[in-house]
């Protein structure tokens, strides 16, 4: 008696990396990173994906998560990687982790990291586009955010655990686009340019939207800090919380356009994304 | 009542991004359901009057939400108390308490059930009631408002919350919400005829659903109780407690629900055995769940298969009161530990005894896991405590169970005690830190090595009803306090031992209020109310509750009555003393209680009544139970071999997306 080994199962290198697209949608934005994690860890097991495990006494599945969207913002483009104790087709593995996830936390897409891009999956994240919806005159939001887009620097503040930090909100803005909100509240496919100038409606519809194309920088400027930021700049407060969605997230090309991270398209994401 | 109301959604979805941890009020679990409003007689909420993270896994709340949705008739949808920070948007947007499943107004369903654990969850039950537009007070309800019906171990005295609840089920919940949910359908399909008076009669006249109205209660000059008489023809002196008798029968959760919020237990539990006869005098579980049900060890296996498959849990506790104690544990241990053992399932067994034996089992359960910790009970210091108590185990027993599991590769052991047991003394409790020197002695010597632990963690003993101790004194919070000081001194005397020996505790203050919850009668009510209404909420969480804010209400509420706060806990009580909860009948002869806390204060033990003569505690002949304990000699059933889902997918799907 007296050393140990460990008694789990041998440690496996991943013969086969995957990487996964998935979307956290309707009420389930509100659940955080933390509990994504806790349920994706989970749906592996009930979908007996073969996963490779790090050594050591507490072996833990192979599993890089990137910097997830806040608790109570929703996603179409998150991303993360899994490695594989043995060679699985993607789509089976996509399919099959669908299924035992609860709905709302939904396994978009999987590749081969090897069918991807080249560089880590970090690597790649180079911006997201956000979607705001906000309930607020399309025009009064679209004149603030020509101040802000006109301002050299927007410094606002956010409480962390580690206190109150002070970071610029304007300068990782790459585009921002407003447009009314569509009748009966559906954002469906947008066909409107993306640069150049903002097209505002007529009418007097109190619900617009604001899609958003922000640089990744640490610290990360997030839906809420473009808001502050419009505050700050305008005095800009619509009357209820935004709901925001990130829509894409991965390299940024020449027109300042967001494209898939995984594979190497000219076509940017940000058009294709699905309706939600 | 009030037809198919709609979502509560789309106003609450707007405050979420405002409070903290948004995920718990959202519903949706992996397991969840919501039927459909219409299609059902019955509706339920169940509540669990705590946070969301302590009530979902609760497992009487899931087993109750599981046999009441499987029944066609009716419908259960599930609530949990709101953290201030949402109670106070409620109140702002003018939005009730509502339901995790359909988001439904709670005041729209036929009955709140809530399961009351812990008399500290009385003040969320009252933020729940007002949030939910019911009035506080039961008498103030009418027919719109939904039966709210207690259930869970605090029912077994609900006096306390005798105002603001209409009715309370003592015992298991399984067959009895099949008797509420009957008895409502049927005077719904009649008309509702004498509405909700009637309803409550029609309840309590069947001598298992106890209703507090129907009874008054008349006192003694002195305070003390003089008499509680039922006030209507129809209804019985006694109400009894339900028992349900083949737990194979009930096996309940089949799909138990896997949050995405954490939780305390990150588990499934599967209950092995309901009842405990070892005897532990301060045990109010162990003597109001008697007698003792064995599931038999198929029925197990076959929960544990099933349970696992629907949830991607981890690891399964086997629960119990006593869980080592299951005529079969050692096959059981044994043959789970090598259906899984090439999984990275991991099995616990909470609550176990002191023994060798124990070892044995932990070191076949943690097979799949590590050897972390070990946790045993002595729960009173010394052994003249012990006996006291009625939980002997000896110094010597101890050590070298303690030196066998360290030697076998345990880095840590933790040992729970009480303090504030009848007839403690000082010394009684300073033996704690001979204990806990010993064992780092037994554990250094056991290992050659001085890396090991020892935590001793200690809570404040509360007497309960139901239980030898009912009529004994609550120590006074100062006292358990100078006790607890002297302890620590006592163990850091020796800095060398002292520093491998954590020591957690918490002061004596909850656990007189708890005290007073747990002993009181219904003027006691008139305490949760005004301490309520001062802010009270969350009373379990230390970072919540205000000793001033109840001793305040306490003194407020309780001097016009002429009684005090000492007189409902640090009271000894008599013989002859009518005790708030005589008439509501867990099985317990009072004269065998009453002998058995004459027997504490002799420090005579009680055997088994599994392993030795009945000892007439009067549940079985009251009830019509029976002890129901193996050995059954029988095995796991082989498991069905079933194609990994995985493997289901058809190969060859088209890869792209869009």
């Amino acid at each position: 008696m007296g050393n140990r080994k460990p008694d789990g199962p041998e440690f496996v290198a991943p013969v086969q990396k995957l990487r996964l697209q998935y979307a956290k949608r309707g009420r389930l934005r509100f659940c955080s990173h933390r509990d994504f994690a806790r349920a994706f860890e989970r749906s592996l097991r009930r979908a007996e994906v073969p996963m490779a495990y790090s050594a050591g006494f507490h072996p833990h599945p192979k599993i890089s998560y990137l910097g997830a969207a806040p608790t109570g913002v929703g996603s179409e483009a998150e991303y993360l990687e899994i490695g594989l104790a043995r060679r699985c087709e993607p789509e089976a593995v996509r399919a099959a982790l669908d299924s035992v996830l609860p709905d709302g936390l939904d396994i978009v897409r999987a590749v081969d990291a090897q069918d991807c891009r080249p560089g880590t999956l970090a690597e790649q994240m180079h911006a997201s586009l956000w979607r705001l919806e906000l309930a607020a005159d399309p025009a009064e939001l679209a004149a603030a955010v020509d101040r802000l887009v006109a301002a050299e620097s927007v410094p606002v503040e956010r409480l962390t655990k580690d206190g109150r930090r002070t970071l610029d909100a304007r300068a990782p803005i790459v585009s921002a686009q407003v447009r009314p909100m569509p009748a009966e509240g559906s954002v469906g496919a947008s066909t409107e340019q993306q640069s150049g100038g903002v097209p505002v409606a007529a009418g007097n519809d109190t619900r617009a939207i604001l899609d958003v194309v922000v640089r990744q920088v640490t610290p990360a400027v997030r839906p809420d800090d473009v808001l502050t930021a419009l505050r700050t700049v305008a005095g800009f407060a619509p009357s209820q919380p935004p709901r925001a969605t990130r829509l894409a997230q991965g390299p940024v090309d020449d027109a300042g356009r967001v494209t898939d991270p995984l594979r190497s398209t000219e076509v940017p994401v940000s058009r294709a994304a699905p309706e939600y | 009542m009030s037809s198919s109301p709609e979502s509560l959604f789309p106003l609450l979805e707007p405050l979420l991004t405002q409070v903290g941890k948004p995920i718990q009020y959202v519903g949706g679990e992996l397991n969840a359901r919501t039927k459909d409003w219409d299609s059902v007689a019955v509706r339920w909420v169940l509540m669990y009057p705590d946070a969301y993270e302590v009530g979902l896994p609760n497992q009487g709340v899931q087993i109750l939400y599981e046999v009441l949705n499987e029944r066609p008739d009716a419908l259960a949808e599930r609530s949990y108390a709101v953290w201030p920070d949402l109670e106070k948007l409620l109140r702002e947007h003018g939005l009730p308490q509502f339901t995790v499943d359909g988001h439904r107004p709670v005041g729209a369903f036929d009955v709140l059930g809530v399961s009351l654990s812990t008399e500290l969850g009385y003040t969320n039950l009252l933020t729940a009631l007002d949030l939910a537009g019911i009035p506080l007070h039961a008498a103030d309800r009418d027919d719109s408002h939904p039966i709210v019906l207690a259930g869970g171990h605090a029912a077994f005295n609900p006096e306390p919350i005798a105002d603001f609840v209409d009715a309370a089920v003592l015992g298991d919940g399984e067959q009895a919400v099949g008797l509420v949910t009957d008895l409502i359908a049927a005077f719904k399909a009649e008309g509702s005829p004498g509405g909700r008076d009637e309803l409550l009669t029609r309840l309590a006249e069947t001598g298992e659903v106890y209703v507090p109205r129907r009874y008054d209660v008349a006192y003694l000059p002195d305070g003390r109780l003089a008499s509680v008489t039922p006030n209507r023809d129809r209804v019985p002196e006694r109400v009894r407690k339900h028992t349900v008798m083949d737990l194979d029968e009930w096996p309940y959760p089949k799909t138990p629900l896997v949050p995405l919020a954490e939780s305390v237990h990150e588990r499934m539990s599967v209950e092995i055995f309901r009842g405990c006869t070892r005897g532990c005098r301060f045990c109010q579980a162990g003597m109001i769940t008697r007698p003792v049900r064995e599931r038999s060890v198929e029925g197990i296996g076959r929960m544990v298969e099933a349970g696992l498959a629907a949830t991607g849990f981890e690891e399964v506790g086997l629960l119990s009161l006593s869980s080592a104690d299951h005529s079969e544990i050692g096959p059981l241990a044994k043959q789970l530990a090598d259906r899984y053992a090439d999984s990275r399932v991991s099995l616990s067994l909470p609550s176990t005894r002191v023994d060798a034996f124990n070892i044995d089992l932990a070191n076949e359960f943690s097979r799949n896991g590590r050897r972390s910790g070990l946790t045993f009970a002595p729960e009173g210091g010394s052994e003249r405590l012990r006996r006291v108590i009625n939980k002997m185990v000896s110094h010597d027993d101890l050590i070298s169970t303690v030196s066998a599991a360290y030697s076998q590769g345990w880095r840590q052991v933790k040992l729970y005690f009480m303090c504030g047991l009848p007839t403690e003394t000082d010394d009684d409790v300073l033996e704690i830190a001979t204990m806990a020197h010993d064992v780092i002695r037994a554990g250094r010597q056991a290992t050659g090595s001085k890396d090991i632990r020892c935590t001793v963690s200690i809570g404040g003993f509360v007497p309960k009803p139901h239980t030898p101790f009912q009529w004994a004194a609550q120590a006074a919070p100062d006292v358990v306090d100078s006790r607890l000081r002297a302890l620590r001194a006592a163990i850091n005397s020796d800095r060398s031992l002292g520093r491998n020996i954590g020591m957690r505790y918490h002061d004596g203050k909850p656990s007189l209020i708890e005290g007073l919850l747990s002993r009181g009668d219904r003027r006691v009510g008139a305490v949760i109310e005004q301490a309520w209404r001062d802010g009270a909420r969350f009373d379990g969480w230390s970072e919540h509750f205000s000793y001033d804010r109840w001793i305040a209400a306490a003194e407020r509420a309780l001097a016009p009555l002429g009684v005090s706060i000492d007189f409902f806990t640090t009271r000894e009580r008599d013989a002859d003393e009518l005790l708030p909860w005589d008439h509501l009948d867990s099985g317990l002869d009072k004269q065998w209680l009453w002998d058995d806390w004459q027997d504490a204060l002799t420090g005579y033990e009680q055997d088994d009544c599994r392993w030795t003569p009945c000892f007439d505690c009067g549940v079985c002949p009251t009830m019509g139970t029976d002890i129901q304990v193996g050995p059954t000699g029988r095995s796991l059933l082989p498991l069905v071999a079933k194609p990994s889902l995985l493997a289901t997918v058809p190969a060859g799907t088209a890869v792209e997306q869009d």
